[in-house]
């Protein structure tokens, strides 16, 4: 492998200013000092892909980043533009996991260890178990074997055993047998998910998997009915048969009826996003024709499905007192997006900080979301995607549509939501590495990287993060899901594209305005009392 | 012109779910249609005015009664059932007459009385005082003087009476360039760059056929160029686009020909005609109006009604215009056809991002007195105040609010006003209820004696000052003091859909938390509790100087809870669920063998039996927990019959056929 070394000069965006300096290829950085004190820095897992040309005397090189910034090098010297550009490209795709940058990332005034306490799904249950008695903690999956998707423990109903546990996740797609997602006191239902059922052509029963379901209704609230949202369409649930798996048969699951919300996934989400990041690149397009392409990208039309299928779900849970069960196919992806953004309506405690962290980390990272595997590329890789589906992005997108729309009601504000994108693509921390809470422990993620959370809730991080509006709002978010309703997230997909400035200046004065009421407050004379009365 | 009062038992449909209906009586009234619910505790009520109605339609009757449809030009849709037909009959004749006036002295504004003396409405017309705006721009000055030749309307009668021209400019030559100006709208100052000496001149398009021209013309612009030193040449800038200022050719008008004037650069911007205008609102609005659509459906929608790209053209010419001003320092010339549409819309919109002071609130309504009001824009004609040729009507001044919005939405914090304000300036145009937007011209108002007649919007407008003020506006801060920067790029995605306007009377499509509202609350408390503090301090310091003569000192007690914060407005809280299950109209319901009535019961004691007293009041107000026992039949006989379908694997629950 070759490092470069090379005088060059980098632009940062259209308007932005050059920097000159000595650029340098490390294992895991580009770096570009323009004078001895500054020091600009690229993790090269960030690239997404690398183009390069020649002419003459120099190179220039055009990164396309994961956090879809776009960066352009002029580097003197042929060769020299080369040579860096083979080594970013080498040093960029690497996929092993022990040695990426998080396990050599020892940032000053962070302690390795520290913030990886969130254990939700222990947490979590204490939560549940102060609301309810008819769930249980259960460690069946202690050492990865029933599900190598789920985290040790996950909370299931406390009358079905270990024993049943283990046999109805054997007639789930990869072990994912129906755990507790959410508990809503307010009308003492559950929010549960799963994978499919394996029922096969020949349409499989499993006497467990029928009872673990029956034993959720019988805990709930007498004579609550039950709803299985299946994110696929009714016919592609159907085809799912033929190749093994399938969905719950009515007559199986007395109490429980069957909704199909088909959401996309997968590679034409993939494809809805690498159009719409296309779009929004493109400056020199005729002016007349943004808005069918935006429809062309259909990416606002996932948000909306996105949206309505979570408030269908809350809906069913809060307005009709009805226990839910979501799934797909494996139960890893547009499940999890379900499951989330239900939550976020519903329960004011995952719009708070730290609540919507923890909901992150139990409903995205400890449930088994392969961020690894989803997030390997961005909108600019021209490799044929495998893997790749920006269904965390989708949920992020979504949690801004709800706090456009309630702007008082989320503590977090788009800061948070743009930082979970970027460390979901390329991070020094280690939370969203690896694909699974097995693969985690295999390559002591946790002992050997620092966490994201424990750097997201340092005070000075805090203050960039915070919503100064917020006020909790006791209720469940209702969001509208007309079109006229939502709106292109541009503090994403036109970040690096339009001004910065004026949302800052904006962001700068709402600070300002909730600050010195704060300290008025604060400064309220306390000696007043003392005042004789005349 | 009524034929009857008062209809009962009329249902005012909900447009948002058309199974929701209030049930209530409709007035008419010489001014207003009033509709009044009968719910006791509520009654709540809808007004609206006769000039604001667009269209009544009477579509067929059905088994509950005879349903009216009402647009309205402020972009409320209201579906009114009537029992009887001949009720509706009526209601429907009344209301076409009552919405077609044929006299100035029928509209509102002659009739509404806001309870003040003659002197405050003496007062209320003099708070936009455009003598004071051009002595604000700097004016008269070594190159600019206020001409009278326009006294009593003699040259131009849709121009005002006075008004700045070039010092060099002649009266005989303003006379002799308005002979060769449609309409004789000879090139006037609309805004003068004090920084650099530029200006924005205004006019109409020149009679020059094929071939014609004017030697006073040709001095009039050249005395324009004069006006600005440092400069070789002018803009004149044609808003049309090329092919119409062409066909104007054959019928004796055109534009300007760079060989006869010396030292001008001629200019297309192609902003369309008012009838392009209107279609493409009507095709917006249409795409507003279906219930349910789906994101392709509203996007393509939007785009084949071109709204947007007719708003980015406005927006352009503009933009260039204050870069010719403010960046070259040149001097422009605008016109279009009769220079009182699209010349308007530009002009002001070069202007706001010019002038700060135009960003204000004072000075937005100085801006429109100015740029529309003066300068002749025919709001009667083209908001069809009264009854008049349809053709004439154009939404002409909304898509100038539209742009101030696009703009507000791009500099959040450059303008001192709120989009609130924007909407209500829009109401008002068509409303008829103040003087200041009747008739097509300042000669006609003043015929009219509409300010010994008419209240002043402005002044009803500044009084309420505090519901129109944008807490975020930072007039101190360099980005959005002088001329605001757009980026160079064509940024086509930065114009949005303005639902706030065009959707506004569909409450649940809108934010449903405002954060104007709530930072004016916190704000002004903090202007309380500082006030508070301050007087509190003072007397804090007189009791300490008599404790210290006393030399007691008391033991200190907390006052707690003396002040119990805010609370955001109520309805920033209460939300309802809405159709979220698409094509079907509810979601699923338990079969009717269990027994909804008592389901529903139960949740409704779940929520009142709530630990959280404020949370099972809120709940109490959403209207959801009703809705579950009317949806619930409709729900059942579905599942009875899906369940008796053929194919028996499709045992997919019930709503997902409707």
């Amino acid at each position: 492998m070759r490092t470069g070394r090379a005088q060059a000069e980098l632009l940062l965006g259209p308007e932005a200013p050059r920097l000159r300096g000595t650029l340098c290829v490390t294992g895991h950085h580009l770096l570009l000092s323009p004078g001895p004190q500054d020091l600009w820095l690229l993790l090269l897992r960030n690239v997404d892909s690398i183009e390069k040309r020649v002419a003459g005397e120099s190179g220039t090189i055009t990164l396309r980043c994961k956090d879809l910034r776009v960066l352009q090098l002029d580097i003197e010297g042929v060769e020299a533009t080369l040579d860096i550009a083979r080594s970013i490209e080498a040093l960029s795709s690497l996929e092993s996991v022990i040695t990426s940058f998080p396990f050599f990332y020892r940032p000053k005034g962070l302690r390795l260890g520290d913030a990886w306490h969130f254990h939700p799904p222990e947490s979590y249950y204490k939560r549940v178990a102060r609301e309810t008695k008819a769930w249980r903690l259960s460690e069946v999956n202690e050492n990865f074997s029933l599900c190598p998707s789920y985290p040790r423990a996950v909370i299931v109903p406390r009358a079905v055993d270990d024993k049943a546990l283990a046999l109805s996740a054997r007639f789930r797609q990869g072990g994912r047998f129906p755990v507790l997602s959410y508990h809503h006191a307010r009308s003492g239902t559950v929010l549960l998910r799963s994978s499919q059922p394996l029922t096969g052509p020949q349409k499989r029963r499993c006497a467990e998997d029928e009872e673990l379901l029956r034993a959720v209704l019988a805990g709930a609230r007498p004579g609550a009915q039950g709803f299985v949202v299946d994110t696929r369409s009714a016919q592609a649930a159907k085809q799912a048969r033929m190749a093994g798996g399938g969905t719950e048969a009515k007559a199986a699951y007395p109490g429980w009826k069957r909704l199909h919300r088909p959401l996309e996934r997968g590679r034409p989400l993939q494809e809805s996003f690498v159009r719409l990041v296309e779009a929004c690149g493109d400056l020199e397009q005729s002016t007349d024709h943004w808005l069918s392409r935006l429809e062309g990208c259909s990416w606002l039309a996932h948000v909306k499905e996105a949206l309505s299928t979570a408030c269908l779900t809350a809906q069913g849970m809060e307005r009709e007192g009805a226990c839910i069960l979501v799934h797909g196919a494996e139960g890893t992806d547009s499940t999890l997006l379900v499951t989330s953004l239900a939550q976020l309506i519903l329960d004011p405690l995952s719009r708070t900080m730290v609540g919507f962290q923890e909901l992150v980390e139990r409903e995205w990272i400890q449930a088994g979301h392969p961020f690894q595997l989803r997030c390997a590329h961005s909108a600019f890789s021209h490799a044929r995607p495998k893997h790749e589906a920006p269904t965390f992005l989708l949920f992020l997108d979504c949690v801004w549509q709800l706090g456009r729309q309630f702007p008082l009601s989320l503590e977090f504000g788009e800061a948070l939501l743009l930082a979970l994108f970027e460390h979901a693509y390329a991070s020094p921390f280690g939370t969203f590495l690896c694909n699974s809470e097995k693969e985690r422990c295999l390559c002591e993620v946790r002992s050997q990287t620092h966490s994201l959370w424990s750097r997201l809730n340092q005070p000075k991080e805090q203050r960039k993060l915070r919503n100064p509006l917020y006020v909790l709002n006791p209720l469940a978010l209702w969001p509208s899901v007309e079109p006229q309703s939502l709106q292109l997230w541009q503090g994403l997909f036109l970040r690096w594209t339009r001004p910065p400035e004026p949302p800052e200046v904006a962001w700068e004065k709402v600070w300002q305005i909730v600050t010195e009421k704060r300290k008025t407050d604060d400064s309220q004379p306390t000696a007043s009392a003392s005042e004789p009365q005349p | 012109h009524l034929k009857l009062r008062q209809v009962e038992n009329v249902r005012l449909v909900d447009r948002a779910s058309s199974k929701k209906a209030v049930l209530g009586t409709l007035y008419l009234t010489a001014t207003h249609v009033i509709f009044v619910e009968n719910t006791p505790d509520t009654r709540k009520e809808t007004w609206i005015l006769h000039s604001q109605i667009s269209t009544i339609e009477k579509q067929a009757t059905t088994a509950t009664g005879c349903p009216l449809l009402i647009r309205c030009k402020d972009f409320q849709i209201v579906q009114l059932v009537i029992p009887q037909e001949r009720d509706c009959h009526d209601v429907y004749v009344s209301l076409i007459r009552l919405t077609r006036p044929v006299k100035y002295e029928e509209l509102y504004c002659f009739s509404f009385n806001p309870k003040l003396d003659k002197e405050e409405r003496e007062q209320g017309w003099m708070l936009v005082d455009l003598g004071e705006e051009y002595k604000r721009m700097g004016l008269p000055n070594n190159y600019w003087q206020l001409s009278d030749v326009n006294r009593d309307y003699r040259v131009c009668d849709s121009y005002p009476s006075e008004l700045y021209v070039p010092k060099s400019a002649t009266a005989h030559l303003i006379v002799g360039s308005s002979k060769f100006r449609s309409r004789r709208r000879f090139p006037a100052l609309c805004y003068y760059y004090k920084d650099n000496h530029a200006s924005i001149c205004r006019s109409s398009q020149p009679l020059s056929g094929f071939s014609a021209r004017c030697l006073e013309d040709e001095q009039m612009l050249q005395a324009i160029r004069k006006a600005n030193p440092g400069s070789d040449f002018i803009y004149v800038v044609d808003t049309r686009p090329k092919l119409n200022a062409m066909a104007n050719r054959a019928a004796g008008k055109g534009y300007e020909n760079e060989d006869n004037y010396s030292n001008i650069k001629f200019q297309f911007i192609g902003i369309e005609n008012i009838h392009v205008m209107r279609n493409s609102l009507q095709k917006m609005l249409e795409v507003c109006e279906l219930k349910s659509p789906s994101m392709s459906d509203f996007l393509w929608g939007l785009e084949n009604s071109g709204w947007l790209r007719h708003i980015k053209a406005i927006m352009d010419a503009g933009i260039f215009i204050a870069k010719a001003v403010s960046e070259e320092g040149i001097s422009v010339l605008v016109h279009c056809s009769d220079g009182w549409d699209r010349t308007a819309q530009v002009c002001s919109v070069a202007s706001l991002l010019l002038d700060p002071h135009y960003r204000t609130l004072k000075g937005f309504m100085i801006l429109i007195e100015k740029d529309w009001i003066s300068f002749g824009h025919k709001f009667n004609h083209r908001y069809g105040n009264l009854d008049g040729d349809p053709k004439e009507i154009s939404p002409v001044a909304d898509q100038f609010i539209e742009c101030v919005w696009q703009l507000m939405e791009q500099f959040p914090c450059a303008f001192e006003f709120n989009e609130r304000f924007l909407i209500h300036v829009q109401h008002h145009i068509y409303s008829c209820q103040f003087g200041n937007f009747l008739c097509n011209s300042q000669k006609e108002r003043e015929e009219l004696r509409i300010q010994e007649r008419t209240y002043s919007l402005w002044a009803h407008l500044w009084k309420n000052r505090a519901d129109y003020l944008n807490p975020l506006f930072r007039a101190d801060h360099s980005q959005t003091q002088g001329t605001l920067h757009l980026p160079a790029t064509p940024c086509n995605f930065m114009y949005k859909f303005w639902s706030g306007m065009y959707n506004r009377f569909e409450k649940g499509m809108q934010p449903r938390q405002s954060v104007t509202d709530y930072l004016m609350a916190v704000k002004e408390e903090t202007q309380q509790l500082e006030e508070e503090l301050e007087t509190l301090e003072e007397r804090l310091e007189k009791i300490q100087k008599v404790q210290l003569n006393r030399t007691e000192v008391k033991s200190k007690q907390s006052e707690p809870g003396r002040h119990s914060g805010f609370s955001t407005s109520d309805n920033s809280m209460a939300n309802t669920p809405q159709d979220y299950s698409g094509n079907m109209r509810s979601f699923p319901s338990r079969s009717p063998s269990q027994g909804d009535e008592d389901s529903a019961l139960i949740l409704t004691q779940d929520n009142l039996k709530s630990s959280d007293p404020e949370l099972s009041a809120n709940s109490d107000q959403e209207s959801g927990v009703e809705d579950l026992s009317c949806r619930s039949p409709s729900g059942g006989e579905r599942a009875t019959s899906e369940d008796s379908s053929k194919d028996r694997d499709s045992d997919e629950a019930v709503f997902l056929t409707a």
